[in-house]
Formats: structure tokens, sequence, C-alpha cells
């Protein structure tokens, strides 16, 4: 996926301006800055929930972004187990991954009995369960605590073998433990 | 005695006691058993209906008249909420008819309907209407406040319509259509009976309330009205059994 000189406004109020950047496989790249900056607004752009005022976004055939959003967005009716399996495409076990997020004895639990933490670790096992590339972080360790953040980033990176990811933060210390090769100030 | 107060039953059955000593002390006052049967009076007559098969009979007729047209009411009325929720001109052409069936009293449409159908069948379509509306609001409003934020996630992440459909928007309308339950039966019931009383079928409780004011027995018309409330209570206990497990996630 390419990113080409986009821009993005909201009426007369200029959010990105001129932003480009490229996810190909191997590259780990993090956007940081403070709130209000336009870091979501790229994430919807590079969804397709909303189009650029100039530049492209080049997307390759078939790709499917795997995404933990800034929310969780967990389906309220269902077990952490199943609004796992609900994303899954076939590729590893759900419970597996729900179990290298520390969430063993929390698979039958609804979200509303699930900490904030837990909520998030349970969006971040969704998105590996998913599989898809690249591999798009929203704020992912929002919540976790410093042990945590390490543990679940090491994860992460050995899901994501030698895919693409995009770490949207405000917190350079994630784009560290991601290990991010490039870092973009907006 | 905290402990006592604070156990369910025992709070319902205090409660209960209380109406039914205000009820039995309205009664003396009255002191006479044509203007306000006394509670006693009232299980009397109810004992002494249950008695007989024309008591049973018209309690069958009436619920399944009632219930027919519930259901049909919450099947038409959901059809026609998807279709106003996903379509913006099928609401424009459709909402007027929504707000004249809302806002016409039900005796107008029970002595207009009654020039269409025969006196058995008015009541089960009397009760089909006013459930209907209720069906269609509940639901249409369901799907339109189905959580933006999940379907944009059940996007990114591949789901096909039909899961899209049972996985997000179905999950999220039910509390609507449970709510739409309880509202609907309490409808059916009001709207069904006072549609037996106007359109006399050879059996139904409507008319037989009907009867018992016509021969001035109040005892009667009191026991045939705490039937309908046993009936309709019974019903919707029955229903929240049945749906209400499909909510637990709230």
């Amino acid at each position: 996926m390419e990113i080409k000189n986009v821009s993005f406004s909201y009426g007369d109020e200029p959010v990105l301006d001129n932003v480009s950047l490229s996810l190909t496989n191997g590259r780990r790249v993090a956007v940081m800055g403070e709130s209000g900056r336009g870091k979501t607004t790229l994430l919807r752009l590079i969804l397709g929930f909303i189009e650029p005022d100039s530049g492209e976004i080049v997307r390759e055939d078939g790709e499917k972004p795997a995404v933990v959003f800034q929310e969780d967005r967990l389906l309220p009716w269902f077990t952490a187990l199943k609004n796992v399996e609900a994303a899954s495409e076939g590729g590893c076990s759900p419970a597996a991954i729900l179990s290298d997020m520390e969430l063993s004895d929390s698979m039958d639990k609804l979200p509303k009995e699930l900490s904030g933490g837990m909520q998030r670790r349970v969006a971040i096992a969704r998105a590996l369960a998913f599989g898809g590339s690249p591999l798009l972080l929203d704020e992912p360790f929002k919540g976790l605590d410093p042990e945590m953040r390490e543990r679940i980033a090491e994860r992460i990176l050995g899901y994501a073998g030698d895919g693409p990811i995009l770490l949207i933060t405000h917190d350079e210390r994630e784009a560290e433990l991601l290990k991010c090769d490039e870092i973009i100030r907006l | 005695m905290k402990a006592l107060f604070k156990n369910r039953i025992f709070k319902a059955l205090l409660i209960a006691a209380v109406w039914l000593f205000v009820w039995q002390a309205a009664a003396w006052a009255v002191g006479s058993k044509l203007l306000l049967p006394s509670p006693y009076d009232t299980a009397a007559a109810l004992v002494s209906l249950c008695g007989t098969a024309a008591f049973w009979k018209s309690c069958l007729m009436t619920l399944l008249r009632v219930f027919a047209g519930f259901l049909l009411g919450m099947a038409v009325g959901s059809a026609l909420g998807v279709l106003t929720a996903a379509s913006p001109f099928a609401e424009e052409l459709l909402s007027p008819l929504r707000s004249i069936v809302k806002a016409t009293p039900v005796t107008s449409f029970i002595i207009l309907v009654l020039l269409y159908l025969s006196s058995a069948l008015t009541p089960f379509f009397i009760a089909f209407l006013m459930v209907l509306p209720i069906a269609w609001t509940n639901v249409a409003g369901g799907i339109l406040a189905t959580d933006a934020q999940l379907i944009e996630m059940a996007e990114v992440f591949g789901f096909s319509r039909a899961k899209k459909l049972r996985v997000v928007y179905a999950p999220s309308v039910l509390p609507h259509f449970v709510s739409a339950c309880t509202t609907g039966l309490g409808f059916a019931w009001k709207s069904g009976v006072t549609a037996e009383v106007i359109a006399h079928p050879s059996f139904g409780i409507g008319k037989a309330i009907y009867e018992s004011k016509l021969y001035l027995e109040t005892p009667e018309l009191f026991a045939w009205t705490a039937a309908v409330i046993l009936l309709s209570f019974g019903l919707e206990k029955l229903v929240m059994l049945l749906l209400g497990r499909t909510v637990k996630w709230k």
C-alpha cells in the first residue's frame, strides 16, 4: 500500500497536508502526533471510509488490512472467543491467539465482564486472527501496563512476521516496542 | 425483619395485600355488590365461572385471537421496520400509514373493520393493527440505532451481508424487538377484548364482559376482567421467558 501526497480537510480546516508513506513488506511505520492532528483521519483514509481531497492511496489487489481501532469495537453480545472467531479467516486458532494475549481464563466472558485492558487485548487478538495485511494499529496499547505492553508488542511482531505495520500513537516508546523503522510526525 | 422486607416474594405479597385491603375497604364503604363487589365476591364469581365450559371456551377463543393478532402484527411490523429502515423512499411512502394507524381511535377501527370482517375475525384483526406500528417503530429504530462503529468493523473484517445481518444487526435490534413484544402484548389484549365487547363474537371474554354489564352482574364483570389480567400476565411472562435469554448480554 502506498499513500502519496495525501491532503484532507474537514470543511475549511486542514487536517492532513501532503502526507506520504509506504507500507510494503517488512516496513514498520509509526505515525505520531498530539490529539487532533489527523492520525485517526489518516487511518480512515487508508480504510477507504473517507476520500482524500488530493493525492492518492494505492492499494494492491486483494489487500485486506487488519485493524485495531482506537475504540475496541467488540460485539457486546459475543464472548471474547466468539469476537475473535467472528473475524478469523481460518489461519491461527483464535483460542491460541487469545492465550498469547494472556486471556486464557477469560475467553468465555462477555466484553462487559472484562477490564479495559483485557478488551484491548481481545481487539488485538481479533486483528491478528483476521490475518490481513497491512496491520493497522491505532493506539493499540491503551490501558495496558508497561510490562504487558512489552509482552504484547513482542507477540504482535511474532504474528505479523514480515508483514507491514502502521502504528498510530502519541507515545514514542510504543514505536520502539514495535521496532518501527520510520516515524512520521503530524 | 429487615431481611424479610428485602425478600422479593414477601414484598410482592405484602404490596398485593395492601391493595386488596384498599379494595375491600372501598367495597365496605360502598356497601353494594352491584356497584363495587369485594375481592371475595370477585374471587367467588371467578371460581364459579371456572366450573363452566363456556368460561374456558371464551378464554381460549380470546387467547387465540389476541395471540394470533399479536404474532401477525409483530411479523408484518418487523418486516415493515426492516424495509423502512433500509429504504428512505419506503419510509417516506409508508410513514403516513403508520401515523394514521397510530392516531386513529381503536373504536373507529373496530366499527370500520366490522363492515368487512366477521365478528370472530374483527378482534384478531384489531389486535394485529394495534401491534403493527409498535413493532414497526421499534424494529426500524433498532436498525437505525445500530452502532456505526460496529458496522465499520464488520466491513473492515470482511463480513458478508448475511453475516453482518446475523452477527451485527440482529443482536442489536433484538432488545428493541423484545421491548416491542412487551408493549405490543399489552395493546393486543386491551384492543382485542375491546373489539370483542363491540363485535360480539360467539365466544370471547369481551362478549362475556358486555353481557355481565348488561345483566348487572358486576362480580362476574370483575371476574372476567381478572381473567383477562391473569391471561395477559401469564402470556407476557411466557414470551419474556423465551425472549429474555436472548438479550442476556445487556
